[in-house]
């Protein structure tokens, strides 16, 4: 257990993979705003910067036969599943080798079972679907949808939560509350809190704070154990920051507030906590970014057609 | 033997679902002994009771547990009570289901089919009368057909949910009842065949020289049919008229023997005026046909809301006598 600066809670060790998981989504993040800002990108992009300790924390425990949900800001949760920078920069960019041949784009990614899309809220009702197969099956596969605090709107969340208690599905879902959508914080389009409206529905809920990764994953498996092997549907809150902007340049919060996230942030909280350890990871990941960058800008463009009939 | 159109559907249901396992019924009210509002559903959940879903009145829900479904490999049929509910589910049937087929840039299976009782006739005003069909035309990926009386659908539904990409199926409220031709006749003065191996291109003709071609919906041929007859005894106009059980993509091939012996070719449907079926039709008539001289009317209902009163709804849906009137006027000019 190391100690932390001022205000930061104590925080465990992770291991250098943990540590190399969490950068390889920052720094593949910050090579694509780099990108878009030497023009070498076109379209848009949501970065997760600040929020990508859950699916650091949440994708070691997930099983080759579940079903992921992504969303539009899913950089994080492909590389946490994937580890494959080359094959999400190369679709971004159009080039050849891209994970849906540049047709997808940044939100919307299948690589088997894990799914994204850039509708808000709807792959929940498509998670209950897959999950009522999984439980079908009777293998302990899980249906695993992410979604933001800003998705709490979209009445396809309600609609699934009750199908998904009625029907005890193998279904958690992950939410990663930043208290933003896209400029609109949660206090103008939130009425009321997220858990009392799983609650509502009879689902379980938890709540994760904070970064200390083993500590949440402990607290967080047995939510999932009991969704493989009982059928119940969960929801689990996470708590984070985003601190980029929605997409890739529409911030509107000052550049005080973003301040204050940033300090309190993953990232300057293990940096302090295991100065080493992180400047070995960092120095790795920058090294594997750059030449990730360099092997798919040297690739010729993506080829696809439409169907012609 | 003299099958109903409900009936014919119902057996199809169970064939495809004792044919193949991975077959799902959901829908509202669609358990026995209810078996849906149309009772198209009946007997299934009592044959298949791990298989048929009733739902809570969550029309965008059903079509993402479909779609959910689907993606682990299943092959879900999902009935909407109305077709007017279906765009409740827009966003899953055209941003999930159909784009899921290429947007991943290859190829993905995705079966998906869904049931759509449309139409009016029936008094139930605004809400629950729409043809909503031309709504999913040109969506690429999703597939149209569509439910007649000359239409055997135990033969042409495993076609349907043997399909890898979604689809949707309307069916008109009005045909449920009436009994099911088969063997080539209808009356005393038309018989029917198809114009393709398949069965799916339906015909309908007196004899063989007929100088009005008319292309409907599955929902309207009767109304056409009896607009044919009328055509024919009052007017000595003699019409054939050609229902294709797909009506997106359209393929025009079938037609393409006939397209040339009439003077003009009407394209008949009970939609509203404005980005119709018909105009579809004609389109892809016009683009695959270029030399063709032929005339291409389009006969649909008013550009109105469905008002419920009975004098009202038929003021404002096509009747068999607009078709007459206009047919017969056209043979005058």
């Amino acid at each position: 257990m190391a100690t932390s600066p001022d205000t930061l809670p104590p925080l465990r060790a992770v291991s250098l993979e943990t540590l190399e998981s969490l950068l390889l989504i920052r720094h593949f993040e910050e090579l694509l705003l780099d990108h878009f800002q030497a023009g070498k990108l076109s379209g848009t992009t949501h970065t997760c910067l600040g929020q990508e300790c859950i699916p650091v924390t949440v994708m070691p425990l997930l099983r080759d036969d579940d079903f992921i949900f992504s969303n539009h800001r899913g950089h994080g949760h492909y590389l946490a599943r994937f580890d494959d920078p080359a094959g999400l920069l190369a679709e971004i960019m159009g080039r050849d080798g891209g994970v849906c041949r540049g047709v997808g784009g940044s939100q919307h990614i299948k690589r088997g079972r894990y799914i994204s899309t850039g509708i808000q809220g709807e792959s929940l009702p498509v998670a209950v679907g897959a999950a009522l197969q999984l439980k079908r099956e009777k293998r302990g596969g899980i249906a695993v949808p992410f979604i933001g605090d800003g998705t709490w709107g979209q009445g396809a969340v309600y609609e699934a939560l009750n199908m998904a208690a009625l029907w005890r599905v193998p279904m958690v879902v992950v939410v990663e509350n930043n208290h933003i959508a896209q400029t609109t914080h949660c206090t103008q389009n939130m009425a009321g809190t997220i858990e009392d409206r799983v609650r509502a529905f009879g689902v379980d809920y938890l709540r994760g704070t904070g970064h200390d990764i083993a500590s949440l994953r402990e607290k967080i498996t047995p939510i999932f154990d009991r969704a493989r092997f009982e059928n119940a549907p969960a929801v689990i809150e996470f708590e984070t920051e985003r601190l980029g902007s929605h997409s890739k340049g529409d911030d509107t919060r000052t550049p005080e507030s973003v301040a204050t996230l940033r300090a309190k942030s993953w990232h300057a909280h293990f940096s302090a906590a295991f100065p080493k350890q992180f400047a070995v990871a960092e120095a790795r990941v920058a090294e594997r970014i750059a030449a990730v960058a360099t092997d798919v800008e040297n690739r010729s463009l993506a080829t696809w057609s439409p169907r012609h009939e | 033997m003299s099958e109903r159109v409900v009936e014919n559907l119902n057996r199809a249901l169970h064939d495809v679902m004792r044919a193949d396992d991975r077959v799902f019924f959901i829908g509202e009210d669609v358990l026995d002994p209810y078996g849906g509002a149309f009772k198209v559903a009946h007997g299934l959940s009592s044959a298949f009771p791990d298989r048929v879903l009733t739902t809570p009145i969550s029309e965008l829900g059903i079509a993402g547990v479909a779609n959910g479904l689907a993606l682990a490999g299943q092959r879900p049929i999902v009935e909407f009570m109305f077709g007017d509910f279906i765009f409740l589910a827009f966003d899953q049937i055209v941003n999930f289901a159909a784009k899921s087929v290429s947007m991943y840039g290859e190829p993905t299976a995705h079966p998906l089919l869904v049931r759509c009782p449309v139409g009016g006739h029936r008094g139930y005003g605004a809400t629950h009368s729409q043809s909503v069909q031309k709504h999913f035309i040109g969506v690429p990926n999703l597939a149209l057909f569509e439910i007649s009386p000359l239409h055997d659908n135990r033969k042409l539904l495993p076609k349907l949910t043997a399909r890898d990409e979604p689809a949707i199926l309307f069916e008109s409220k009005t045909l449920y009842a009436q009994t099911q031709f088969n063997d080539g006749d209808i009356d005393e003065l038309f018989r029917y065949d198809f114009l393709d191996e398949a069965r799916m291109t339906a015909r309908a003709f007196i004899e063989a020289d007929p100088q009005a071609l008319v292309v409907t919906t599955g929902g309207m041929f009767n109304a056409c049919l009896a607009a044919g007859r009328q055509l024919f005894f009052e007017h000595e106009i003699e019409t054939q008229i050609v229902v294709p059980f797909q009506l997106y993509p359209f393929y025009p091939a079938p037609l393409a023997a006939l397209l040339s012996t009439c003077s003009t070719i009407y394209v008949v449907e009970e939609s509203t005026a404005g980005g119709t079926w018909g105009a579809e039709v004609a389109a892809v008539i016009a683009r695959e046909f270029p030399s063709l001289r032929t005339q291409i009317r389009l006969i649909h209902s008013a550009d109105s809301i469905i008002p419920s009163a009975r004098h009202l709804e038929s003021a404002t849906l096509v009747q068999p006598q607009d078709i007459v009137a206009r047919i017969a006027a056209d043979s005058l000019s």
